[in-house]
């Protein structure tokens, strides 16, 4: 049990997708305007996130990896060249998938979420949450952990920007740098301050 | 959307898919804090581009609108797992520092943002060239940050030493938060504020619509 939590703290602090590894920075900076937005956003990347990695860990481990097929009498084929391809189908069919449901079922929660639904499936830190599962080797449950805690990692970083950038509109910024600029330059500084997380020991 | 000039320049300085549409910034900010991976990622995100952008603007006229996006990505991805197999091949090394950088080329934003923008409409000239340019906007900021972030992060280019570090018994005390994801913040920030300040109709209202699409606005 000690070993999910660790996973999952990691993938929220330590291994942050935003802030360490710099995936889903379009959207990143894109959509951070309003706190309110982010929230709905990030409720869409943990959900994501927490289902399409563990999916694709399965397919990974059960067809595509070598000697994964031995159970149906092909244990001599290596099909992990398909994997990328395999990963991103996966996403944008749960994506797919998740808007139908979503639709019939929480209305709601599909209006909140909007047009950001359907752009996950090229938000690079659903599809990095895969490549990271499958660079380290994780099992379901593991990968479970993974999913969700990255997810929320990202969600934190997120919502954490818009914060600063919904007070940032009382600002005197300078005037090439409003907008864009200094947006870049506050992520580096919440992006200081998660690695100093990293010195923290549990 | 006429002149070959034309076409390759204006994404390279004027339009900069990285500083104008924020497109494609993920991996131009993960693998910049080496010269030699970020030359290498260059090359394969302007192959990439090329590539996809010839092949989609090849089969235009067949694509249905309901399901162009799921056969624009099977295109990329299978262009960026051409690309992922030949490093991996030829520069095991690199590939092994590149790690999941090449794949995410897949959800770069610039190659299916050039794919819906330019390669769905014009025929294969325009769209090569129009990739092509673009690739070298993003190649241009990626090795701009690169050479700055190692050389004063660890005083080399492309690995080999020029200028003398204290811990080797030179006088340069290299800055070792450059080598850490936080800097390449701080200098694409700076990089935008330049060219803002050159360019000031650049900056976007801070009244603007809560929700902007950079892909959409280009259109």
């Amino acid at each position: 049990m000690h070993g999910l939590a660790d996973i999952f703290f990691r993938a929220v602090f330590l291994e942050n997708l935003a802030l360490a590894y710099f995936l889903g920075m379009c959207t990143f900076i894109a959509v951070s305007k309003e706190v309110r937005t982010t929230l709905g956003l990030g409720l869409a990347v943990i959900v994501v996130l927490g289902i399409s990695v563990p999916i694709n860990q399965l397919i990974l481990d059960h067809l595509l990896r070598p000697g994964a097929l031995a159970w149906a009498g092909l244990g001599a084929f290596d099909f992990t060249h398909l994997w990328l391809l395999c990963a991103i189908s996966v996403i944008a069919a749960l994506v797919q998938v998740l808007e139908v449901i979503l639709h019939r079922l929480f209305p709601p929660l599909y209006h909140t979420l909007g047009i950001y639904l359907p752009l996950l499936t090229v938000n690079c830190a659903i599809l990095g949450g895969s490549l990271f599962m499958a660079q380290r080797n994780l099992n379901f449950i593991e990968s479970l952990s993974y999913g969700l805690g990255s997810g929320v990692g990202w969600t934190l970083a997120i919502v954490a920007l818009a914060g600063l950038r919904e007070r940032m509109k009382y600002c005197d910024v300078p005037d090439g740098l409003r907008g864009l600029g200094i947006t870049f330059i506050t992520t580096g500084l919440i992006s200081l301050a998660f690695l100093g997380i990293a010195g923290v020991q549990w | 959307m006429s002149s070959v000039r034309e076409l390759l320049l204006r994404p390279m300085f004027r339009e900069n898919p990285v500083t104008l549409h924020v497109l494609g910034i993920c991996s131009a900010l993960a693998i910049t804090n080496s010269l030699t991976s970020s030359l290498i990622m260059s090359v394969s995100m302007t192959a990439v581009l090329v590539v996809s952008s010839a092949a989609i603007s090849l089969i235009r006229s067949y694509l249905v609108p309901s399901i162009r996006l799921i056969v624009q990505i099977i295109i990329i991805a299978s262009a960026v797992t051409i690309i992922d197999q030949l490093l991996t091949a030829y520069l095991p090394e690199t590939a092994r520092i590149l790690s999941v950088y090449i794949s995410l080329i897949v959800t770069n934003c610039i190659v299916l943002g050039r794919a819906e923008a330019c390669a769905i409409h014009q025929p294969v000239r325009t769209s090569v060239l129009d990739a092509l340019g673009n690739g070298l906007g993003y190649s241009l900021i990626l090795i701009v940050v690169a050479i700055v972030r190692e050389l004063v992060g660890n005083g080399s280019l492309m690995g080999y030493r020029l200028l003398q570090l204290v811990r080797e018994g030179g006088w340069y005390e290299p800055n070792e938060l450059l080598l850490l994801p936080p800097s390449a913040f701080f200098l694409i920030g700076f990089i935008v504020w330049a060219i803002r300040t050159y360019q000031p109709e650049q900056v976007e209202d801070q009244s603007a619509r809560p929700f902007d699409l950079p892909a959409r606005r280009q259109r």
